[in-house]
């Protein structure tokens, strides 16, 4: 053995920073799920048990989500949320397709104008349009009423947006194949161009579904009966009801609104993140 | 993920043009007339009323009188107007360097292939999933005077008494900017994920050979490759920080922190303009300086960021 063995030092290095790089990643885990986990645990805890004795409860019990539940109209909540985000998720899914699909063909008068006037009103921030928005709102006899929660969201410009970029990305050749098939442009839209854009369909989706679901400002401001409240909404009276000062009521009822999303987002991530990637298109 | 993506599509867009099919003129305007209502009816009617409104005494049950620039002089003089744009302002200058660096840290630390890092990538993201609401109850379960953080400080003997994060309104804004932060991180950290994707593993290998440090090799190489994403999440995430209403009505209460100290701008036009007594026409010249307040930061990214291709 003429040369010499290679020394161990890299290795041990490389498996020091290994070892770093996980005690960083655990840190970092503490830090962003911590607070959430917290509030779970807290939901599972005892009526008669200390809420700080100890990390996890001593003996865990679903008995605070079934308080909440008898408590608070959190089923008509669910239901009112539902409603809503059913709403948006067809008309979003449907109208964003058939607007996407206008703007990404080609060679009809105005096409540029529609265009930068949608982008445009991208500009305006909803919180600096919201007084009028009610006022509209009001005028359409909407105010308090699950409808008007849902129409000003009804189809936005950025799932239009989306829709856009899906079908600019299919090539003309299988539309014209289809023209000379003697495809009409309903047809076409419906058999040729919306399956191709199956994934940015469920993005638009997806997050229709969520906006419906995790909106706060908007429902606040048009529904007054707490009949009609969302779960948002509920959730805010439930925090504020002096009656419930029981901070494990108040934590299963927010990881009644919590969980549902989560179960979501692990069956359908890669949805997820190609929506964070397809909202950067906004600028 | 987004600037890759974006390129092909436009050229294919260059392409659909140039062979346009024949197809009736107003069909396309059919397919698009949902979608045009809606903008009109919730996007350019709203802004052009808010406009005209800006410029009466309107009140929410009855029409005004045009009164010229009165609701912009009473704003420049209104104290609580102050504060909210103070605290909006306040508000974008801590959480934007935030949000611009940290998630960048976030998605270095998770891009690598390690065992199991698609557990921690998920797991950094599920702040993102909860909504405002449910992210503000759970951090005043920690924040309260009988939270998580005021107990162990108390056992601990750090504090004598409970820090009133959420009952002083600097303490409360912080408090806010926090959750924001930490709403915020995973959400970013995703585009920087897609624009870490995109740095050439050749330059990083160039800048090892020549002894370049980890350190060094992500301030040399790294941040320049990723600096047209930095300025993206900048704009974004200040458009955003100028929007934050939720974080401070679920922490600090209806009143937004005692006397109102932790209102933002958005918190105010609501309080100014709805309910019984709402002053829309007032409310509405609060909502126009917000607006412009918002172009002026987006304009700023935009330019910083042609300034950066030049």
């Amino acid at each position: 053995m003429t040369r010499p063995r290679p020394r161990p030092r890299p290795a041990a290095r490389r498996a020091a920073a290994l070892a770093a790089r996980y005690a960083l990643l655990l840190a970092v885990l503490v830090l962003m799920t911590g607070p959430l986990a917290w509030q779970f645990l807290t939901s599972l805890r005892g009526r008669t048990e200390n809420v700080y004795a100890g990390v996890l409860p001593s003996q865990p019990t679903l008995d605070n989500y079934v308080r909440v539940a008898e408590s608070f109209p959190l089923l008509q909540y669910t239901a009112n949320t539902l409603a809503v985000a059913a709403l948006a998720v067809t008309s979003n899914a449907v109208f964003a397709a058939m607007g996407g699909y206008a703007l990404s063909r080609a060679g009809w008068p105005g096409r540029r104008t529609v265009f930068t006037v949608l982008v445009a009103t991208l500009m305006f921030p909803f919180e600096s349009v919201m007084v009028s928005m009610f006022l509209t709102i009001r005028g359409m006899g909407l105010v308090d009423s699950l409808v008007g929660v849902w129409l000003p969201g009804a189809v936005s410009v950025l799932n239009i947006l989306i829709m856009r970029s899906a079908f600019l990305a299919v090539p003309q050749e299988i539309e014209e194949a289809a023209v000379l098939d003697g495809a009409g442009e309903w047809t076409r839209f419906t058999r040729v161009f919306l399956p191709a854009a199956k994934g940015s369909l469920a993005v638009v989706c997806l997050t229709s579904f969520m906006g419906a679901w995790d909106d706060f400002l908007w429902p606040l401001l048009v529904l007054t009966d707490s009949e009609h409240y969302t779960l948002q909404l509920g959730l805010k009276t439930l925090a504020g009801a002096t009656t419930t000062n029981d901070q494990r009521i108040i934590a299963a009822g927010a990881m009644a609104a919590l969980l549902p999303m989560v179960l979501l987002f692990f069956a359908l991530q890669r949805f997820f993140f190609k929506g964070v990637g397809e909202g950067a298109v906004k600028l | 993920m987004t600037g890759d993506d974006r390129r092909p599509a436009a050229a294919r867009a260059a392409g659909a043009a140039r062979r346009p099919l024949h197809r009736r003129w107003w069909s396309p305007y059919l397919f698009l007339a949902p979608g045009l209502a809606s903008v009109v009816l919730f996007g350019l009617w709203p802004f052009a009323n808010t406009v005209v409104l800006s410029f009466t005494d309107a009140r929410i049950l009855t029409g005004g009188g045009f009164v010229g620039l009165d609701n912009y002089r009473r704003a420049l003089g209104d104290p609580d107007f102050w504060t909210a744009a103070g605290n909006s302002v306040l508000y974008l200058l801590v959480v934007v360097p935030c949000l611009v660096l940290l998630p960048l840290a976030l998605a270095v630390l998770v891009q690598a292939r390690v065992p199991g890092i698609g557990f921690f990538r998920s797991a950094y993201y599920t702040p993102v999933i909860a909504s405002a609401v449910v992210v503000g109850l759970v951090w005043q379960w920690v924040l309260r005077s009988d939270g998580l953080v005021n107990t162990v400080f108390l056992r601990l003997r750090i504090v004598s008494e409970p820090v009133p994060f959420l009952t002083d309104s600097t303490l409360l804004l912080v408090s806010a900017m926090l959750v924001t932060v930490w709403k915020g991180l995973g959400y970013y950290m995703v585009f920087y994920l897609a624009a870490l994707g995109n740095v050439p593993a050749s330059l990083h290998e160039a800048a090892a050979l020549d002894g370049a440090g980890p350190v060094r090799r992500f301030v040399h190489v790294t941040v320049p490759q990723v600096k047209p994403m930095m300025l993206l999440v900048g704009t974004l995430s200040a458009v955003s920080a100028l929007r934050v209403f939720t974080e401070v009505y679920i922490l600090g209460g209806e009143s937004g922190g005692p006397g109102g100290g932790a209102r933002t701008l958005p918190f105010l036009i609501r309080q100014v303009g709805l309910g019984f007594a709402g002053e829309t026409g007032y409310a509405s010249a609060i909502s126009l300086l917000l607006f412009l307040l918002t172009l002026a930061f987006s304009l700023l990214g935009r330019r910083l960021a042609r300034g950066d291709e030049a």
